[in-house]
């Protein structure tokens, strides 16, 4: 049934009459103009990508389209040739336009098959449930998506690349003819990524519209034909895939100019900060050696799963390591807790700032501190003076936007988190800072200030272990690149000397 | 049978202590693996099973209930006292009545809950609070003895002497037990509103986006374990011949405990009525054995506390590492 109006809408795609079209958007909320004058379209089975910053307006106007919010008059939505001032949830979902969010909102507990034909259990009144109908509805989804789950185990059985694509069978259920993907990949692996990719190609290709939102810039460009930039709420302009760059993408998508260029500087005349040699702990890390100079940025990059976090962790003393020493400014140190890792001056910036990183509901100022409550002692007790002068010393120097001290630090946008959590390790005065990950879930605009503060500090002494899964990331913020494989390292560049191709090619082969 | 081990290992688990423990009590004691003990244990156990299937239905939606306890008093105070106004009334009438009471009951906490969004924690204490101060203020503690014969009469509705000299009966309060364990089991895994419940408890926000009504699913669930603690109250009152007001008192911690012991969640979305069953199972045999074998009742709280640990620690622990034969698969985590 799914099938035939998918061919339907593929034929549809040769007179390239939008599916979709949006004129005249506005949407205010109290004061703030979040959305201007929007206009947006997508045509039948095309992959367009919408781009933006946070709070560019992304989200509301996807809200808009699946009718959770109502836009100002004068609005016109035309969707399969019919005209509407604003939609509805239930018309948005009855004609077939379906929303995978970015948390899912799966049933972990509950199984795959139940997961993917959970429309057939819903209704005000009870009845007995068909599960022989929804294994059916279940395995033909993931069929058509020519992936073999088993539908009767709980899904928390399976990683959260299986649940995506089980939150996409999901959408497909319900006779998808566009589908909104926001931020399908953030969690994902390069591997899992690709093969997500490969699956928005075939539904693509099966006549299904998919809108693609996502900050990886290199995957938006591989995937879409289109792509439409909102900033600030307005339109920027709609942009074809072909001939577009990353670096383009970010000027229109923050209206500066960033030019990328290599970092990197020899830093062999400074003392070793960092002496690692033959660390390893099995299955996680294998005869690990590294030297970090004062002063120095060393980029590691690698897949996920390549044993960059474990050895951070491991730098940090929350891992034990079996073999192979660490030294610090030439002491061999053995940590037993990370407590005495920060005392001997390592500081590190988790991967995972949102859950375990920053305590999103406490205030901004109590983030900060929590790492160097020692230094506002006074008198045995904290200080409340002495928290808001620290506090407003490392606001200043990050340059970090905030309202006030004592607002919740997830009031605050990706990109001033990171500073704030950046700032808490850097009051603690380590010698070597460790980021693991540290633009994730952060714009691309706010991405070049994180970079630009990891520069400052390395220019004023501090030695830096850089980790990332973007090659270009380390390639030009770094001023060496090694790169992780399997627990190992396997390959150390200068960025001076090679290409980001070269390094690139070597990565993701 | 290994996706079934897997999804079931609270089960397996609770079954393999549940062995273990019959077998060291079969022979420490003359009396413990006999045909009688066995239907006595079911007779014992059968207010306890009604009420903990009740309660399950509650933690599956995310929710929790320290008042039934003291609700079932309540219930078997007013079911007493009307029965008393039509005039003794019968087995019919007191369910009905019992049953509804106990909804109403039930229908308070979740309106509490819903309208006022007070976690349920908190509501059900308060509520645990009120009902048991008013029982206690209103009887002045005092309990009825003077209750219709139809409810103080045993209702045995199979017996039979084995070899060994021991009777097995089945009577009333077991026939009334296996039909809330069948309705709750329909209930929760075969009926929509029922899958309703374990996602709404799995993942609140995930429900409210398919548009499950939030409201209704409190509202059956605290409900549904209104029902059972009525039924529960009435037949209790049955076992015991009396209404005591506190003769309930402390229950519900009793049957949390053995809920959870049998693998539903303190957060939702999870359990089923079979752990549920072998949970209370599990406690009563060990009680039992206990006696039989001439252990001081002052020692039983603590034993059961360290069982309730062991089989919470065994459940938690991922099968795969207690069971050999059971090998790692590719699919999973």
């Amino acid at each position: 049934m799914g099938l035939d109006s998918m061919h339907q809408s593929a034929s549809a795609a040769s007179t390239d009459k939008p599916l979709l079209s949006l004129r005249n958007i506005n949407m205010n909320f109290g004061g703030v103009k979040a959305l201007k004058n929007v206009s947006f379209d997508v045509r039948p089975g095309e992959v367009h990508c919408l781009a933006g910053e946070n709070g560019c307006g992304k989200s509301t106007l996807i809200k808009v389209i699946t009718g959770v919010y109502r836009p100002a008059e004068g609005a016109v939505i035309e969707y399969e040739g019919e005209t509407y001032s604003h939609m509805s949830p239930v018309t948005a979902q009855d004609r077939g336009i379906q929303v995978i969010w970015q948390d899912l909102a799966l049933f972990p507990e509950m199984t795959v098959a139940e997961n993917i034909a959970f429309h057939e259990v819903l209704g005000g009144w009870p009845r007995l449930v068909d599960y022989g109908r929804m294994r059916r509805i279940a395995v033909d989804a993931l069929a058509r998506l020519g992936v073999t789950l088993d539908v009767d185990l709980p899904l928390k059985e399976y990683a959260i690349a299986q649940r995506q694509i089980v939150a996409i069978a999901r959408a497909l259920v319900g006779e998808a003819k566009l589908v909104f993907m926001d931020e399908p990949t953030a969690s994902l692996t390069q591997s899992e990524t690709d093969h997500l990719l490969e699956i928005v190609r075939s539904l693509s290709a099966s006549g299904v519209a998919v809108v693609f939102v996502s900050h990886r810039l290199a995957e938006v460009l591989e995937i879409s034909s289109r792509i439409t930039v909102l900033r600030d709420g307005a339109l920027v302009g709609v942009y074809p895939a072909a001939g577009m760059t990353q670096s383009k993408i970010t000027e229109l998508m923050t209206g500066k100019t960033f030019d990328q260029h290599v970092r990197a500087r020899p830093r062999d005349d400074q003392p070793v900060v960092l002496d690692v040699r033959g660390l390893t702990r099995p299955g996680q890390f294998e005869d690990i050696s590294l030297t970090v100079r004062r002063g120095e940025t060393v980029g590691i990059t690698g897949l996920l799963g390549a044993g960059r976090t474990e050895l951070a962790l491991a730098l940090f003393g929350m891992l034990k390591p079996v073999s192979g020493t660490i030294s610090i400014d030439g002491r061999e140190v053995r940590f037993g807790s990370n407590r005495e890792a920060i005392a001997a001056g390592v500081a590190y910036l988790s991967e995972d700032r949102l859950s375990l990183g920053l305590i999103q509901p406490q205030p901004i100022a109590d983030n900060l501190v929590i790492a160097s409550l020692r230094k506002i002692l006074s008198g045995g007790l904290l200080s409340e003076d002495r928290k808001r002068s620290l506090v407003s010393r490392w606001i200043a120097d990050l340059g970090v936007k905030i309202g006030h001290q004592a607002d919740a630090i997830s009031t605050l946008s990706g990109g001033n988190q990171q500073r704030v959590a950046i700032a808490k390790w850097l009051a603690t005065d380590p010698k070597l800072l460790i980021l693991d990950s540290p633009t994730v879930g952060v714009d691309v605009g706010a991405r070049a200030g994180i970079f630009d503060i990891v520069a400052k500090l390395a220019e004023s002494g501090l030695a830096i272990i850089l980790i990332s899964d973007e090659v270009p990331e380390v390639y030009f913020n770094a001023d060496r690149v090694l790169h992780m494989a399997q627990g190992r390292i396997v390959g150390t560049y200068d960025p001076r000397q090679s290409r980001l191709e070269e390094i690139e090619a070597a990565v993701y082969a | 049978m290994h996706s079934l081990i897997r999804t079931h290992a609270t089960e397996f688990s609770l079954l393999a202590v549940i062995v273990v423990i019959s077998t060291v009590l079969s022979f420490a004691t003359a009396n413990f693996f006999t045909l009688g003990n066995a239907f006595d244990l079911l007779n014992i156990s059968a207010v306890n099973i009604i009420f903990a299937v009740g309660l399950l239905v509650v933690l599956i939606a995310g929710g929790i209930d320290i008042s039934f306890a003291v609700a079932a008093s309540v219930v078997q105070y007013g079911t007493a006292i009307a029965l008393g106004w039509i005039g003794g009334g019968g087995w019919v009438s007191g369910l009905l009545i019992a049953g509804s009471l106990g909804v109403l009951l039930g229908c308070f906490n979740a309106f509490l809950i819903h309208r006022f969004r007070i976690i349920s924690i908190v509501a059900t204490i308060s509520t645990f609070n009120i009902y048991f101060g008013l029982l206690m203020f209103f009887t002045r503690g005092v309990s009825i003895y003077d209750l219709p014969d139809w409810l103080t009469d045993r209702v045995i509705l199979f017996e039979r002497e084995m070899p060994d000299g021991t009777w097995i009966e089945i009577t009333l309060p077991v026939l009334v037990m296996i039909v809330c364990v069948v309705a709750t089991w329909t209930l929760i895994t075969r009926t929509t509103i029922g899958r309703q419940l374990y996602a709404f408890g799995d993942n609140p926000e995930g429900a409210r986006r398919f548009g499950i009504n939030i409201g209704a699913m409190q509202f059956i669930a605290f409900g549904w374990l209104g029902l059972m603690a009525g039924i529960g109250g009435l037949i209790q009152a049955h076992y015991a011949q009396e209404v005591v007001p506190n003769a309930l008192y402390g229950r519900e911690l009793d049957v949390l405990a053995a809920v959870v012991l049998g693998g539903a969640r303190l957060g939702g979305g999870k359990g089923t009525v079979l752990g549920c069953v072998l949970g209370v199972l599990l406690i009563s045999i060990t009680q039992n054995g206990l006696n039989l074998m001439g252990v001081s009742p002052f020692a039983f709280k603590m034993i059961i506390g360290a069982i309730i640990l062991i089989a919470i620690t065994l459940s938690n622990t991922r099968i795969e590492r207690l069971l050999p034969f059971v090998g790692q698969r590719g699919t999973g985590r």
